[in-house]
């Protein structure tokens, strides 16, 4: 087990004397919460609340080999002023693209509020050395990306090598301190359990993650309700014990807006307003947006509008 | 910079923290349902005027007006619905192939899904618990209840094997206020299944569902006095009771009432089931995934305002991890959304009349009297209705009467244990013996404890769950016989020798 000589705030104790204080989590009764939060009906101006929020929350995302300059520039535009025709919408937290394309993000987001957000560490598998991953983190924040998202070692950590996990996580937060938020992602799909899922939160926590992040978006199981709850739960304990406030990522397969409200309501039932604010929580997506939009109109004018009435970027 | 881009940059960096998120009315449909003014009593087949005369009115305990008004069976009316029930089981029913009566109990069940709405609407209103409940526990599984036992009505012969089974006759049953339909379900689906027929009363503060259920029966056809409803308050049921023509009881209620009734039973011969009170052990241990064991807590005391004879009213918690436990729960229990049971967001609802929210009240003072701390998270309660706050009590000695006597509302009383022996010993420290629950991590603890522990049902790392293929019942006080699952085929049957 990793003998870090230095651990962030509020993880005095070395991991090892920790890890019988890691806590289970009970698979049915968990989805089971899970299910029974995403029964609530929130409508009316609870539900324009929530969409609102769920913008400014977002971070727009495009992942793709097919990305151009152009792409991103139009995705950026986008995400600064998402419905032209409404002046009330408000911009989203950030946009989030791969390292080469993170000049364009912010030649076109300077001056405003939106973030750049850049995937580092050979995203989204993490199978490569770990000089390659650091260097490639070095080079997104001389870039100057605001926020890093990073994926952990999944190899690494499902062969048991917990140490090496924690030991990347840290020095990938070494070289982004001070200069850049890092978000470090779990890609829960592929950690079988939910024992897992917590377990790999709190490495990330204890690494000096100021998010932690579902997924990568690239398997076709990301973000699940329970996941997410379960998280939830990782970041309220560590919150309750030590004072440290760790803020969450949700990303993957969110494209509804009822989708969206349903992890809000999770947040806000697991801990509280504190966390309702793009600071703390984060939704990263890129077609929800527009259905978000369609839906806001809709509460303002009693009627959906055709798609071709929002823009597509 | 586009001019887009310098308007937003005047915009503020960060919009300001919300400080509150309330959730807007969400109200299911009252009109889904029709409540009629008055209702009469369902004998043979039809609503027939009481002959006693007497009505009464039955109330929204949520909003403190009166639904419909009913009629309070006598003498005369338990008298003729036993002779209809006599006669649908002599001219008919008893004799029916099998799969024919298979065949009216699918159709029950189908109906009841059909109309799910419309009861889960009707449960709430008359009974004041969440539509959330209503809607996802109570009326899913009362149409379960028919599905399981319909699939039975042809395979008796399986269910004892190498036994003749026979119908026992008529069946008197008695069912409680705090699961209306559920209830009539898990008494009325074996019953005919086994080619008995009935007689049924419901509570006398939640008759409407059962009232709404004749509708069901008319549309399945049912043959005429198979099943028979009287209403009424316990006058009807002490009738029902002690009738001659009644075969068996099946009765689901309070202790006292239950010790009442076997002792009027006493050398008549006839059958009886109980299922009665409880004071059931919800047991934490240090190795519990603590999250989902503070769910269970919540779920198994504050589930349907507590109203729950199987409710996990003691908490035991392994004294390493109390503090633990107790901070998370509060916090927990002050997300609880107490109000309107009609809102779909209710987490807990009305107390289901004024005579139970003065029995809980009166419990509650006693332990604070006693000395133990109370704890109620900031809620605001609606102006009229029956309402008691989600309420936990710590500091609790094993002598307190909350901590004996069972309180029948949304009230936990919190004890800790050192070791398993002492949690079987206090777990098992009361006259009921109804469930209990389990949570740990480890399956060899989980088998040990379901081994030491007096009660019917054990719920490991779950509470307050529910099938029909599962038996439910209790030791000691919590009554007896078994209802749901084979076991609940026994009670209506006379088994001979093939």
């Amino acid at each position: 087990m990793a003998t870090t000589p230095v651990l962030p705030g509020g993880f005095e104790l070395p991991l090892e004397p920790r890890l019988p204080r890691l806590g289970s989590v009970d698979a049915v009764a968990l989805e089971e919460r899970a299910a029974a939060l995403a029964t609530r009906s929130i409508k009316r101006e609870a539900k324009v609340f929530a969409l609102d929020l769920a913008i400014r929350m977002m971070d727009l995302t495009t992942l793709e080999g097919a990305d151009t300059p152009g792409k991103v520039a139009a995705l950026s535009s986008k995400g600064i002023r998402p419905d032209p025709s409404d002046p009330n919408i408000p911009s989203v937290a950030a946009i989030c693209v791969y390292p080469n394309l993170v000049p364009y993000a912010l030649e076109r987001t300077r001056g405003t509020s939106v973030k750049v957000a850049a995937v580092a560490t050979a995203f989204p598998s993490g199978q490569s050395p770990i000089d390659v991953k650091l260097a490639e983190v070095r080079d997104v924040v001389d870039a100057g990306a605001h926020e890093v998202d990073m994926v952990i070692d999944r190899g690494a950590f499902l062969s048991g090598r917990y140490a090496q996990v924690y030991d990347e996580i840290v020095r990938v937060k070494e070289i982004c301190a001070g200069h850049a938020h890092l978000k470090v992602i779990l890609e829960t799909g592929e950690l079988g359990t939910y024992d897992n899922v917590r377990r790999a939160s709190l490495l990330a926590i204890a690494g000096g993650a100021d998010f932690i992040k579902t997924s990568t978006g690239k398997l076709p199981t990301s973000a699940t309700l329970p996941v997410a709850l379960c998280m939830l739960e990782v970041i309220r304990d560590v919150h309750e014990e030590t004072g440290r406030v760790v803020g969450m990522k949700v990303a993957g397969g969110i494209r509804q807006s009822k989708q969206a409200v349903q992890f809000l309501v999770q947040v806000h039932e697991t801990l509280g307003l504190a966390w309702l604010t793009p600071d703390r929580y984060r939704i990263g997506a890129s077609t929800l947006l527009n259905d978000v939009l369609m839906q806001i109109r809709k509460e303002r004018t009693g009627r959906y509008q055709n798609p071709d009435y929002f823009t597509v970027d | 910079m586009t001019k887009d881009k310098r308007e937003i940059a005047r915009r503020p960096d960060k919009a300001p923290m919300a400080t509150a998120w309330d959730y807007a009315p969400a109200p299911e449909a009252r009109d889904i349902v029709k409540v009629e003014e008055r209702y009469g009593l369902f004998i043979g087949g039809t609503f027939v005027e009481p002959a006693s005369g007497e009505r009464y009115t039955t109330i929204d305990p949520a909003r403190e007006e009166p639904l419909a008004e009913v009629a309070q069976a006598g003498k005369a009316d338990v008298d003729r619905a036993v002779r209809a029930a006599r006669d649908a089981f002599a001219n008919g029913w008893s004799n029916l192939r099998p799969s024919e009566r298979a065949k009216y109990l699918f159709r029950i069940a189908r109906l009841l899904q059909e109309r799910s709405r419309e009861f889960a609407v009707l449960e709430s209103l008359n009974g004041g618990k969440p539509i959330r409940e209503s809607r996802d526990v109570d009326i899913p599984l009362a149409a379960a209840h028919f599905f399981y036992y319909a699939g039975w009505a042809d395979k008796l012969e399986y269910a004892f094997p190498n036994r003749k089974p026979r119908p026992v006759g008529v069946a008197g049953q008695i069912i409680p206020w705090n699961f209306p339909l559920l209830m009539l379900a898990w008494k009325i689906a074996p019953a005919l299944a086994a080619g008995n027929t009935v007689v049924l009363k419901p509570a006398e503060t939640t008759p409407l569902s059962a009232l709404l259920f004749c509708d069901v029966l008319r549309q399945a056809e049912l043959p005429p006095g198979v099943v028979n409803i009287v209403t009424g308050d316990g006058r009807t049921g002490a009738e029902l009771v002690s009738h001659q023509g009644v075969d068996k009881i099946a009765f689901t209620g309070s202790t006292e009432v239950g010790k009442a009734i076997q002792r009027t039973l006493a050398g008549t011969g006839k059958r009886l089931t109980l299922e009665l009170g409880g004071k059931a052990a919800n047991i934490i241990f240090d190795d519990a995934p603590l999250d989902q064991a503070v769910e269970g807590i919540v779920n198994g005391i504050y589930f349907n305002q507590g109203h729950v004879c199987c409710a996990g009213s003691r908490l035991l918690v392994q004294e390493s991890i109390y503090e633990t436990v107790i901070a998370k729960l509060k916090r927990r229990m002050a997300t609880l959304r107490v109000g309107d049971p009609l809102d779909k967001n209710t987490d807990v609802g009305a107390i289901n009349s004024k005579q139970q929210l003065e029995k809980i009240s009166a419990l509650v003072q006693s332990g604070i009297d006693e000395g133990a701390q109370i704890y109620q998270p900031p809620c605001k309660l609606p102006e009229r209705g029956y309402w008691f706050v989600p309420t936990v009590f710590t500091n609790v000695a094993q002598s307190y009467r909350i901590a004996q006597e069972e309180i029948f509302g949304p009230v936990l009383s919190v004890l800790t244990f050192r070791t398993p022996d002492e949690a079987i010993e206090k777990a098992n420290n009361t006259p009921y013996g109804l469930s209990a629950g389990v949570w740990t991590e480890k399956g060899s603890r989980i088998l040990a404890m379901a081994k030491g522990l007096r009660a019917g049902v054990v719920w490991a790392n779950t509470y307050n769950r529910f099938d029909p293929a599962s038996p439910f019942g209790g030791y000691k006080e919590s009554g007896f016989g078994r209802e749901g699952g084979r076991h609940g085929l026994e009670p209506y049957v006379v088994l001979e020798d093939a």
